[in-house]
């Protein structure tokens, strides 16, 4: 009798697993065509693609899916043909991209700036001064710097501010603390450690609304022309990869160069602030 | 301080009003889950059972190969994974990259390791009079083994439980494979990595305290059918 209950309970089971491993294979039939992207952090985590993916949805019928990791990651997904589309940040590394002819139509989409953060107290007492001179100035005085030391778009804009600084790049500087991981991971190490970092304006403004608008660490240094952080979008080369979806990624470059969704873009509010200025050509 | 207890009360309200994303992070899950031991358990314990079982040459060389494959890391697993499904790989033109399917296959080479160390350590432990038993009557081969892994269902079990608890667990695989993408391949482990990235530690608390309560669910009506059973 009881053998008998074991029996079809195992039945049942094997006839639950069937029925879910069958719906995997089954589940994309039928949908609406996917648009594969490779994207940068902040666009993901400041809610941005979540508020345009709808959008594209109703305007195009075209699915995004999006894979968001850094610069230099989202430009090597690009150059493997895992996706059809990437939205990066790194003018220098996007131009390679191209020059390679991993990817066509460069597109430039918005910006924002990024700010250099630190504690109130500012101990390099960089408050309000140039970039340029503000890392000068921490570098004197040793004072701790968390770097996201992950070839992100940010890691690099970084880097290429040390250089105009008149300073190699900080590596074995004790210092110099080189995280290795996300914005938001970097800025909270910044905190807990004390130091300064350099973010885009929308994860601290998401870092500052977690903190209920009273954070750690506060900005000190923004404004200034090297600051400027362009977002652009290219669609990977169908020639390299004869697979991908040349275009889709197109009409969505297209699409998000259109009045309308800059428009959109503009409106885009994060805590109530603008947080991507449109400027598509 | 206060995100900790936040994250219990997050995590209460998040079972019982149950929002889409997290429903369907949850069944990401349970589908990727349930392919990965459904091959792992399907070649894992055919593969632990002979090695187990026979008596060959070379045997203790790949027990002791196994067992290092124990102590893989998810992200080496994903790394190998990803070089062989990418657009560039061998394997490119089926596009597996950033889907359920490709996910279920790192996570297969995750557990198969502990099925196959597992279920052979269960057969070696089998009374040698049993296969004598066996032999005597005439047992073919196939009715042998299903009557050598019938007897040792239980610690077949705990092979499974365990495979289990290494592949609901891990994140490297799945963040690599499947690429965390919203509403297709974001599995809980992903999204409280997303969340914790984002600073949401609460979320990230609550969520962590979901899959553990899914993971009790399975383990107690496992128990329940072993006590039954028994």
């Amino acid at each position: 009798m009881r053998k008998i209950n074991m029996k079809k309970f195992g039945k049942i089971v094997v006839l639950f697993a069937l029925v879910l491993i069958m719906s995997v294979f089954a589940a994309s039939a039928g949908a609406a065509p996917v648009l594969r992207m490779a994207t940068t952090t902040s666009t993901n985590d400041t809610g941005l693609l979540d508020y345009l993916a709808p959008i594209l949805m109703t305007d195009k019928g075209i699915e995004l899916q999006w894979v968001s990791v850094g610069t230099g990651a989202a430009l090597e997904h690009g150059r493997n043909g895992d996706v059809d589309v990437v939205f990066t940040h790194d003018p220098e590394a996007e131009k390679a991209f191209v020059d390679g002819e991993f990817g066509v139509e460069p597109r430039q989409i918005m910006y924002n700036d990024f700010v250099v953060i630190g504690m109130p107290s500012d101990p390099a007492e960089v408050k309000g001064m140039a970039v340029n001179e503000a890392l000068a100035a921490i570098a004197s005085k040793s004072a701790p710097f968390v770097s996201r030391a992950d070839r992100s778009g940010t890691n690099m804009a970084e880097l290429r501010m040390w250089a105009a600084a008149g300073i190699g790049e900080p590596d074995r500087e004790t210092w110099y603390i080189q995280a290795g991981q996300g914005m938001m991971q970097t800025i909270i190490m910044a905190g807990e450690r004390e130091g300064y970092t350099l973010t885009d304006r929308g994860t601290y403004i998401t870092y500052e609304a977690n903190h209920g608008g009273n954070p750690p660490l506060v900005i000190l240094v923004e404004g200034d022309e090297s600051l400027r952080n362009q977002y652009s979008v290219i669609p990977v080369n169908p020639e390299k990869h004869g697979n991908v979806n040349f275009e889709l990624a197109k009409s969505m470059s297209e699409w998000l160069a259109s009045p309308k969704v800059q428009q959109d873009i503009a409106n885009f509010r994060l805590e109530g602030k603008q947080l991507f200025f449109p400027n598509a050509e | 301080m206060n995100y900790i207890s936040e994250g219990f009360f997050q995590a209460i309200r998040l079972i019982v009003f149950m929002d889409e994303q997290t429903w369907s992070a949850v069944i990401t899950t349970i589908r990727l889950t349930t392919l990965s031991m459904f091959f792992s358990l399907g070649i894992g314990i055919p593969l632990g059972f002979m090695l187990g079982y026979f008596d060959f040459p070379g045997r203790r060389g790949l027990r002791t190969i196994v067992d290092t494959m124990l102590a893989l890391p998810t992200v080496v697993v994903g790394l190998l994974v990803y070089s062989f499904i990418s657009n560039r790989g061998p394997l490119g033109q089926w596009r597996l990259l950033f889907t359920v399917q490709g996910m279920a296959i790192g996570q297969t080479i995750l557990a198969l390791p502990i099925v196959i160390a597992l279920s052979a350590s269960a057969v070696e432990s089998l009374e040698e009079r049993l296969r004598l038993t066996l032999r005597t009557l005439g047992a073919s081969g196939v009715r042998m083994a299903v009557t050598c892994l019938y007897e040792c269902r239980f610690a077949l079990l705990v092979a499974a439980v365990t495979a289990y608890g290494r592949i609901v667990a891990e994140v490297g695989v799945s963040m690599m494979l499947g690429g965390n993408i919203k509403w297709h391949t974001r599995t809980i482990t992903t999204a409280i990595t997303l969340e914790t990235g984002k600073g949401d530690f609460a979320l990230g608390i609550a969520l962590g305290l979901l899959l553990l309560l899914m993971s009790f669910a399975l383990n107690a009506g496992l128990s329940c059918l072993k006590r039954r059973e028994a």
